[in-house]
């Protein structure tokens, strides 16, 4: 199918929540209210001649001071077996960043809610294991947000402290003796 | 006997495997809880390789972020480049000539074969076979030393440009390269004889870790360990780019998907590579290597050196980036490991927006659980090994 033509059957079916439709360079992208998105895909994942049985990416995108709600969740969508693409963005402002988890419908998004949390802040609801999955637990701060210093933090990372002074009291053993 | 027969008592135990293990290919932490030697649970941790990649990719100009995408695989660092650069020329909206394409397809089909021939020598040897790897290695090296003559980098070798490539190959490169792969399926049925139809072999991955079609996809697998499952999902003949759609080859299938159909897919690939190869050489095309799009491409070097006009126009380019139209977009690409997709944000300037990598291995360590628990310890081994990842494209 089309991608224009899925971006209306979408649209018929969930007239509230589909905001806008775009194409560049023949790719698709819809967005969406946050509110219904595990039941959009639902949806899309299980209507015959929809069927996006796999989700290729998921990833969150930070548009300070450039729209008012200030994170979009975006969701790359492919039916291997129609062989047609899909892009959705959900809205999601800083206030609330809160959003339902579509791990119900792809298992394999997991890792990828579980980075967008670590690196946006962006909660899933409903993720069975919603830790940080590429930086160190007790990090603080969320290093994708766009006001996140690219240096990193002023203060570094208690855990990096902790091996220099670990490694200052080997010293004063005679490792060759 | 009587003793024996009895059932053990056991307690749960908790290792942790890694993240030095040599078996882990690279820094994975894997917590293992062990009913005896049977696997209950196991919860990867990784991350230790995590340098930030996209973040930087934010701050960087298109054609300065490209040397960021070979530390993604480190092993095939060719195939990531010319994702890459696919992925921008998409956005710029420019073609590379047919030349360029060719050559692009050959090194990524060269990146291929050295990625499968490290995960073949690695995969067994982890399983107890020593002599491929040490074969295999061979190979490669031949490889290596091809990439060398044409870039002077033996690993990371940032050689794709944005518009085409760095330099046209020498005439001394085909011949040699042609040598090789008149050769290489010699090689292959040396690899093959030794581990195909091996009995261990056979007992350590036949019916380990096996995974549906349906469950394969739903995980988001790519690349062979999904085409072990049955599915022909293949980037290079779904979404076409470079010379793919020019060129004649098959794409290898399981069935059962587990860890033997997975090895099968891989050896099966490392033929077809070759095949590829073979053909664009044979048909390779005269002509420019760079696009001719001054807007988006560097300005050839000797232009650069003699004429003001050029230099200007590189110095403009280098330091404040094209102007790119404003939009976003996903494009993917066939890596070794799976689909490695790059997803872009711009925003009329010379930086992406957002600089998103889809990472193959990523979402195979997510995985492991799905595979390995319900196992044996053994059978981790061989489930790390057959979904083929590389950590520093999983921590990026």
């Amino acid at each position: 199918m089309e991608p224009l033509q899925i971006a209306e059957r979408l649209k018929e079916r969930f007239p509230d929540e589909v905001l806008d439709v775009r194409e560049f360079r023949g790719q698709v992208s819809v967005t969406i209210r946050k509110g219904k998105i595990a039941e959009i895909g639902r949806f899309l994942h299980d209507e015959p001649d929809l069927y996006f049985d796999y989700l290729v990416d998921l990833c969150g995108v930070d548009y300070l001071g450039k729209k008012d709600l200030r994170f979009e969740v975006v969701y790359h969508l492919y039916s291997i077996k129609h062989r047609h693409a899909l892009r959705l963005k959900a809205e999601v402002t800083e206030n609330d960043a809160r959003i339902d988890s579509v791990m119900p419908v792809w298992i394999g998004v997991n890792w990828h809610e579980r980075e967008c949390y670590d690196m946006y802040g962006i909660v899933f609801a409903g993720h069975p294991d919603l830790r940080r999955v590429l930086l160190p637990e007790d990090w603080e701060g969320y290093p994708l947000r766009k006001d996140y210093p690219l240096k990193g933090p002023a203060q570094e990372w208690s855990g990096f402290l902790d091996v220099l002074d670990r490694s200052k009291k080997y010293k004063q053993y005679d490792w060759q003796g | 006997m009587e003793d024996i027969e009895k059932p053990f008592e056991t307690k749960e135990l908790t290792i942790s495997m890694g993240p030095q293990h040599p078996a882990t290919h690279g820094v994975l932490r894997l917590v293992l809880n062990l009913q005896g030697e049977n696997v209950i649970k196991c919860t990867p941790h990784v991350g230790y390789l995590h340098r930030g990649i996209e973040k930087l990719g934010e701050n960087k100009t298109y054609f300065a972020a490209l040397p960021l995408t070979d530390r993604l695989d480190y092993i095939s660092s060719m195939n990531n480049n010319v994702g890459y650069v696919v992925a921008v020329e998409k956005l710029f909206g420019i073609e590379a000539p047919e030349r360029a394409k060719y050559i692009r397809t050959i090194l990524a089909e060269m990146g291929r074969l050295s990625s499968h021939i490290v995960w073949l020598g690695t995969h067994v040897l982890d399983i107890g076979a020593t002599t491929p790897f040490l074969h295999a290695m061979v190979a490669r090296e031949k490889i290596l030393d091809l990439f060398e003559m044409i870039c002077g980098a033996r690993l990371t070798v940032s050689f794709p440009r944005v518009g085409g490539i760095r330099n046209d190959i020498s005439q001394e490169f085909l011949d040699q390269l042609y040598e090789f792969v008149l050769d290489f399926p010699s090689k292959m049925d040396d690899y093959e004889t030794l581990v195909t139809e091996n009995r261990i072999w056979k007992e350590r991955t036949v019916d380990i870790g096996i995974i549906s079609l349906e469950e394969a996809v739903n995980w988001g697998l790519t690349g062979g360990t999904l085409r072990g499952s049955g599915s022909d999902y293949d980037v290079r003949k779904y979404f076409p780019y470079d010379a793919y759609d020019k060129v004649d080859f098959d794409v290898p299938v399981g069935k059962n998907g587990d860890c033997y159909d997975r090895y099968l897919v891989r050896v099966g690939e490392m033929r077809q590579a070759n095949r590829i190869i073979k053909q664009c050489i044979e048909n390779l095309p005269a002509g420019p290597v760079m696009a001719d799009a001054p807007k988006f491409t560097l300005p050839p070097k000797d232009m650069v050196l003699k004429d003001m006009e050029h230099l200007i126009h590189q110095f403009i380019l280098i330091t404040k980036g094209p102007t790119v139209p404003e939009g976003e977009i996903y494009v993917g690409s066939e890596v070794p490991k799976g689909e490695l997709g790059f997803y872009f944000v711009s925003d009329g300037t010379g930086k992406p927006y957002r600089m998103r990598v889809r990472a193959p291995s990523f979402v195979h360590a997510s995985a492991l659980p799905r595979l390995c628990e319900g196992g044996l310890i053994a059978d981790v081994i061989a489930n790390i090994g057959t979904i083929d990842i590389v950590l520093g494209e999983c921590d990026r």
